[in-house]
């Protein structure tokens, strides 16, 4: 093969089944590195923040966020669309990939998983706080026989966003659960505290790796795989559909569930490059997590940037060729309205900027990758302000035509909900192996086992 | 043995029950599991399994750091009942969400929304859809954790301390006492033969 078609490996050579076991597990059964405190705490009292957040607007209502008629979807609607496509790259990774045999898949999975789990959750944080009465909403959202004897609205998208969602947080808990046991298994056998064998050992259940066990466990976790491919798109195309069954300009357009699946699945993949590349300095783990992930990741990216930029050039299109008025006036509001600069900055950061990745040079740059991952999550989440805000600031009626601006509170929550991510993933990083120990051994045993210059 | 020892996982308190090598023959010692060979590389263990099945073992147990997919096979268990779990799972799902959102808007307080008929089904068609993949998925993740007698924190073969780097590079055979042809003397000895590092009992 010519060097210039040759692909980097996997992972670096030299790697053997039990090397990996080591490496991996020594991250977890190390001791604790003095920035993790820094970084968790940092991030802990953001989710102390979100508490108060909460409380004050469980006693207060939700009036102290800036959404008012007509625009009654603000903050916590853009966060939760951006949180909720974020998780979409962790099933991607885990199930589209594992179905494609993409075996590269194997150094990221785990972490990419962990993040759906928490992008969910901070999701859910919000659609269950922007509904006012929380604790009067579980009647209208939740099919449990109550003492008015009324049932949901089954016919509305909000309803099958509440069970698309909820399906989607059970069934990313259950599969990254499952590819976990193997590996509390070996921090079991591996750990040295009492408490950690203890904790590691009832989690494990009592898996032994048996040949039965792994034929069992292989069948399931193709199934689930292959039931969490058409969830994943379900799940975004039901949140598009939150927008697009309602008429107004702006919301109303079938391009919305396939741009909002890509746009999820574009944003997820920035937010795996964003975390992926600190973590693997940090932990040292540039043997596991190598180029070539960085650079599949930045392809994929490319890729659904690409598939994105389509759909703003039919939006556009579709205004001009609808030959509708509203539909006009919304694209030249949101262009060349009060919140156009917003739109500008969208184009920029979701369009424009992920272009250098064409350059093979960039590619290769791990500070321009994880620069432009940043980029394009602030973008992600730009575009989600635009489709809301802008479509329904100046509705059909100029009469009640307002601007929508965020409150401290609408602020608060939107970095508490950062704190409960980051929360969690530091926890998860400390206590759980980041990698899959038992699929990178798999990979390991393929290796051929030349002498290492890369570790001793 | 203590409750506790029966909820925790044996190798917590290593020592107990441990089981060290056994020299020569004799009768079944009352608390004997099975013998268990330890091996360096995968396919020494294939190798072993077969040999095992051509002396006419049947009741083993295999035990590897990662999946091996003829080891299934020749070992001599069937194919995994996991599907037919997650079949059924998905047809209840369907059935019930479909069911559900039927009876609830169509039977028990019908209302008409939009002028729309009361069995909405094409609006029906999203939840349907997540209750199938959402109880097909748990009956996944059941079912093999069933099949799979999980969660089990305690079982015999934690006794072996070896047992450790079955997580990690090394390779295990278990022949069970329980098989008819197992003789604690022979079965010993026939283990000796096949090519691993380290044979010794394991007692229950």
């Amino acid at each position: 093969m010519s060097a210039g078609i040759e692909r980097p490996p996997v992972i670096a050579p030299g790697y053997t089944p039990a090397t990996v076991t080591d490496k991996i597990s020594a991250v977890v059964l190390n001791k604790t590195p003095r920035w993790w405190y820094l970084a968790f705490g940092v991030s802990f009292a953001a989710l102390m923040l979100l508490l108060l957040t909460m409380a004050k607007l469980l006693v207060l209502g939700v009036g102290i966020w800036g959404v008012n008629i007509p625009i009654a979807w603000g903050f916590a609607i853009v966060n939760f669309v951006w949180w909720i496509g974020i998780g979409h790259a962790g099933t991607l990774i885990s199930a589209i990939l594992l179905l494609l045999r993409q075996t590269w898949r194997t150094s990221i999975n785990r972490f990419a998983e962990a993040m759906t789990l928490f992008a969910v959750a901070s999701a859910g944080t919000f659609v269950l706080f922007h509904t006012g009465r929380q604790w009067l909403a579980a009647y209208w959202l939740f099919p449990y026989p109550n003492t008015m004897g009324l049932w949901p609205q089954f016919r509305s998208p909000l309803m099958w966003d509440v069970f698309a969602v909820s399906t989607y947080a059970t069934i990313s808990a259950l599969f990254w659960f499952v590819g976990l046991i193997p590996d509390l298994a070996t921090l079991r056998d591996r750990s040295r505290s009492l408490v950690g064998r203890h904790v590691y050992g009832m989690l494990a259940m009592g898996w032994r790796g048996s040949a039965r066990h792994w034929h069992n466990y292989e069948v399931a976790s193709l199934l689930l795989a292959g039931l969490a491919t058409p969830l994943v798109v379900s799940v975004h195309t039901v949140v598009s559909f939150d927008f697009a069954v309602g008429i107004l300009p702006g919301w109303h357009a079938t391009i919305f569930p396939p741009y909002f699946v890509a746009g999820a699945i574009y944003s997820g993949f920035a937010m795996v490059m964003s975390l992926s590349i600190p973590l693997r300095k940090l932990f040292g783990l540039e043997d596991f997590i190598t180029m070539r992930h960085l650079q599949n990741m930045a392809k994929i990216m490319l890729a659904t940037g690409l598939i994105v930029a389509y759909g703003y050039a039919i939006e556009l299109f579709m205004a001009w060729y609808s030959g509708n008025p509203f539909e006009q006036y919304m694209m030249h509001n949101r262009i060349l309205g009060p919140y156009g600069p917003i739109w500008f900055c969208l184009i920029l950061c979701n369009i424009l900027t992920p272009q250098l990745l064409w350059i093979r040079k960039v590619r290769n740059s791990v500070g321009m990758l994880f620069a432009i991952s940043i980029v394009v999550n602030i973008g992600m989440w730009l575009e989600r302000f635009v489709i809301v805000v802008t479509s329904l600031h100046r509705d059909f009626l100029p009469s009640s035509w307002d601007m929508y601006t965020p409150t401290r509170w609408d602020w608060a929550f939107f970095v508490g909900s950062l704190g409960l991510f980051f929360s969690l993933m530091f926890l998860f990083i400390r206590f759980l192996p980041v990698i899959s120990i038992f699929e990178m051994r798999t990979i390991a045993k393929g290796v051929p086992e030349e002498k290492p210059e890369v570790h001793a | 043995m203590s409750v506790l020892s029966r909820f925790f996982p044996r190798h917590v308190a290593p020592g107990i029950g441990k089981a060290g090598p056994r020299e020569g023959g004799g009768e079944l010692p009352p608390h004997l599991y099975g013998v268990i060979a330890e091996f360096t590389a995968a396919p020494a263990l294939v190798q072993a399994v077969h040999r095992a099945r051509e002396q006419g073992y049947v009741v083993m147990e295999a035990y590897t750091p990662y999946p091996i997919e003829e080891l299934n096979d020749a070992i001599g268990h069937g194919p995994s009942r996991v599907p037919l779990l997650v079949l059924i799972g998905g047809i209840l799902g369907g059935l019930g969400g479909f069911g559900l959102q039927y009876w609830t808007s169509a039977v028990d307080f019908p209302l008409n929304i939009g002028g729309r008929p009361p069995n909405s089904w094409v609006a029906f068609i999203p939840i349907t859809f997540e209750c199938t993949i959402l109880v097909a998925g748990i009956a996944a993740v059941l079912g093999m954790l069933v099949l799979n007698g999980l969660p089990m924190p305690f079982h015999p073969v934690f006794g072996v301390d070896r047992f450790q780097l079955a997580s990690r590079d090394r390779y295990f055979l278990m022949i069970l006492a329980r098989d008819p042809k197992f003789r604690a003397g022979d079965t010993f000895r026939f283990m000796e033969t096949l090519g691993g590092v380290h044979v010794q009992d394991v007692e229950d």
